[in-house]
């Protein structure tokens, strides 16, 4: 793997295709290409390669982990794979296209920076295509590249390419989240325009796929505009010995949005008591500034009683805070949701328990129009629904962080986490009747 | 680039940090394996970030085969008095006369004993959670392992039947019986642990660092040569200048020729480095689907 000195950033990204469409053999050809693997994978794929490749190396073997897969010739879940070069480090969330994909598709997207949205050149756009797109929109991620692949079985045909990338353009504007969409023409089995720019494209100007997850811009991606600190755990010392640490109340967590600033104001919800945020301790000593997604603990100037689930944030650009509340889900298990099913629900640090009051719509997946009043969600369903939470939380829309606007469903009893939860905007913002802090 | 910006080493410490007090806050008896290895070695770092100034809140569980090297279990013990953590330790060997381990004919390796004896130590203490140094990039059936993966009551994973984990929202919740293993360093490569090492200027034990020792070819590997492990007759023994990359049981330990004896010197093998880590791991070598069989039968 190579090496270097620098400070380098890790980029998160997925693939998302049909089955077919390639994505194994592209990750195989990404960690080949840019040399990340190792003689002794080499000889693992040379060895499956004589047993049932009839001496063929398949680099889509690299990435095809589990027995069960391999009997069954599919990816069954979510892998994770790992590769770096000297500009960047790349975290790649592989998830693949069957029956289960919306759910495995939406685990693997949570966290990316990027999408690589697969399009088989002889096949263009499908419905799978639009799906993709769609839940790489729905869940907020900022960057997106279409890989046109197998571009070598459509003798390299520019007029093809830019009928489908025309046809992507059309429906990309309605979902108008991405930062930037970038088109590659590839071949993954090749190795054309992936990591090395193709002999056979002298039509497309662009970079490499490589070139490009190297470069795209991903420093803004997390959002530093509103202060977000959700208490994870409660750090007392209670040293009776040692006098500095007799008297430490630190409130350990990880900043999920904005900037914190020693001796700013900062407001504890949902109580809404002021204060002032004294210390930003971390083991590394003392910090002026810390920012998402930082994690570290905060002194606060006044003693005020303040537990797991509770959230500090600024004075600026206030959240809002609810029991009842609107969300988008996705449905991730095999029993259908019925409207008045309890759940536990969780949400940054807090855990408390929710029952559907409603359910609004299901989007159809081939329209991605809303069907009001379905009688149930079934597995992989995305719906808009209501619920009703047993106390209430702190939380922003989706569309402005990522980290508070979202939570999990858990089924009580089997403890199976269920859904995956998409606030909308709350209506309005928290307006705390605090006085300052006085005791 | 601005300056509210983490470099990768930065973004993968707060990410585990995070899963660190997430265990603290959900759990009720939880402990932190700690074997004096490499990961090990990180996890205990960024613990101590999690819970300063206050004690970690746990104890460390190390399951000692009996097969260890005694530099590791020397070094294991000390750092757990520096940074004042109860060390709790198991042996096989103890599982083995009590009959929780019960050996197969003839077999010599601890490895698969250590599970049963694992299993045992988790049901004396009833720990509802085990924190791992397990990776993600070690191993192909490592890499859908979820940050919190639950066991059943055997300790068993199912890889069919995992949860989503999605956005950095982690599902705690077991049943009475069940066990959660926890995986901070899930997303770190090996390149990671040796440049966090440096970082935090960690001390690591001698055999990582390049020595020398006296070692017998067998399968394609240097193994060194101990009580445990006579050379036979007709075998090829050499005193050479090697390093362990990974460390497992003594008469498994492939060691590798290197003349690395820093840290640094480590970070530049590894970046020229043609094998993976784990291709010096006898147990590993044995069956492409390996690691998959001992992850279900209750491995780490
Ligand atoms: N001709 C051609 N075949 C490809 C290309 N990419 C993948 N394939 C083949 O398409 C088939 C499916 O690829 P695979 O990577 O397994 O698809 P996945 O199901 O999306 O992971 C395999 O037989 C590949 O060799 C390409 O760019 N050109």
């Amino acid at each position: 793997m190579p090496h270097t000195q620098h400070p380098v950033e890790i980029l998160r990204l997925n693939t998302c295709g049909s089955v077919d469409d390639g994505k194994s053999t592209l990750i195989g050809r990404l960690l080949y290409d840019s040399k990340n693997l190792m003689e002794d994978q080499l000889e693992a794929l040379e060895r499956s390669a004589d047993i049932t490749g009839g001496g063929q190396i398949n680099l889509a073997n690299l990435t095809d982990g589990l027995r069960a897969e391999r009997e069954q010739g599919i990816t069954i879940d979510v892998a994770y794979r790992y590769f770096a070069t000297p500009r960047r480090k790349f975290i790649v969330a592989d998830t693949p296209g069957h029956v289960q994909y919306t759910r495995n598709m939406v685990t693997g997207a949570s966290t990316a920076n990027l999408s690589i949205v697969l399009v088989d050149a002889r096949q263009g756009v499908t419905e799978q295509t639009r799906r993709h797109t769609y839940l790489a929109a729905l869940l907020g991620i900022p960057h997106l590249v279409i890989a046109i692949n197998k571009m070598d079985l459509v003798n390299w045909s520019e007029e093809r390419f830019l009928e489908i990338r025309d046809e992507i353009e059309d429906f990309i504007p309605k979902l108008d989240v991405f930062r930037d969409v970038k088109f590659i023409p590839l071949s993954a089995l090749n190795g054309d325009n992936v990591v090395t720019s193709s002999k056979h494209t002298p039509w497309y100007q662009g970079p490499a796929l490589l070139g490009h997850l190297e470069t795209v811009h991903i420093a803004s991606d997390w959002n530093l505009n509103a202060l977000r600190f959700p208490v994870q755990w409660v750090n007392r010392p209670n040293n009776p010995r040692d006098a500095q640490l007799h008297d430490f109340r630190g409130l350990s967590g990880q900043i999920v949005g904005g900037i914190a600033r020693k001796d700013q104001t900062v407001i504890v919800l949902p109580a809404g008591l002021k204060s002032t945020l004294k210390e930003i301790w971390t083991y590394d000593g003392v910090l002026t500034e810390a920012f998402c997604p930082q994690s570290v603990t905060f002194c606060l100037a006044d003693d005020i009683d303040i537990s797991r689930g509770d959230m500090i944030v600024g004075l600026e650009n206030l959240p809002g805070c609810g029991a009842d509340l609107h969300a988008r889900i996705c449905w991730m298990h095999q029993k259908p949701l019925q409207p008045g099913r309890k759940f536990f629900f969780k949400h940054t640090t807090q855990t408390t328990q929710a029952v559907i009051t409603s359910l609004e719509s299901r989007i159809n997946m081939a329209t991605f129009e809303p069907e009001p009043q379905p009688p149930a969600l079934a597995m992989n369903d995305i719906g808009v629904l209501r619920l009703k939470i047993s106390k209430p939380i702190v939380f922003d829309g989706y569309s402005t962080n990522r980290l508070t606007g979202s939570f999990i469903l858990i089924e009580q009893g089997t403890n199976t986490t269920v859904a995956a939860g998409m606030l909308s905007p709350p209506t309005e913002a928290v307006k705390p009747e605090y006085t300052d802090f006085a005791i | 680039m601005n300056s509210y910006h983490l470099d990768h080493l930065q973004y993968l410490e707060t990410e585990a940090i995070h899963i660190i007090r997430e265990v603290a806050a959900e759990f009720d008896r939880p402990c932190l394996m700690f074997t004096g290895g490499k990961d090990s070695i990180c996890l205990v770092r960024l613990a101590e970030k999690s819970f300063r100034p206050s004690n970690i809140p746990m104890p460390f569980l190390n399951i000692d085969t009996g097969h260890h090297f005694p530099e590791l279990n020397e070094f294991r013990d000390r750092r757990a008095k520096e940074v004042g953590v109860k060390l709790i330790i198991r042996y096989v060997e103890d599982a083995i006369k009590s009959g929780a381990a019960i050996p197969r004919p003839g077999e010599i390796s601890r490895n698969q004993l250590q599970i049963p004896t694992l299993l045992a130590a988790i049901e004396e203490f009833q720990f509802d959670c085990n924190i791992g140094g397990g990776r993600r990039d070690e191993e192909k059936a490592r890499a859908k392992e979820r940050f919190f993966s639950p066991r059943n009551a055997f300790g068993q994973w199912d890889e069919k039947n995992q949860r989503p984990e999605i956005w950095n929202i982690y599902n705690a919740r077991v049943n009475p019986g069940e066990n959660m293993r926890v995986f901070p360093l899930s997303n770190w490569t090996e390149m990671d642990v040796w440049q966090y090492i440096k970082r935090e200027n960690l001390e690591v034990p001698r055999i990582y660092l390049s020595h020398q020792r006296k070692c017998v070819r067998r399968r394609g590997q240097w193994l060194p040569v101990t009580d445990l492990l006579p050379p036979k007759p007709n075998e090829e023994v050499k005193e050479l200048t090697v390093r362990v990359r990974t460390i497992g049981d003594i008469i498994s330990t492939g060691m590798v020729e290197s003349p690395a004896d820093s840290v640094e010197d480590i970070i530049a093998e590894i970046a020229t480095a043609r094998v993976t880590e784990r291709g010096s791991r006898a147990d590993d070598r044995a069956s492409e689907a390996a690691m998959e069989d001992r992850k279900k039968a209750g491995y780490f």
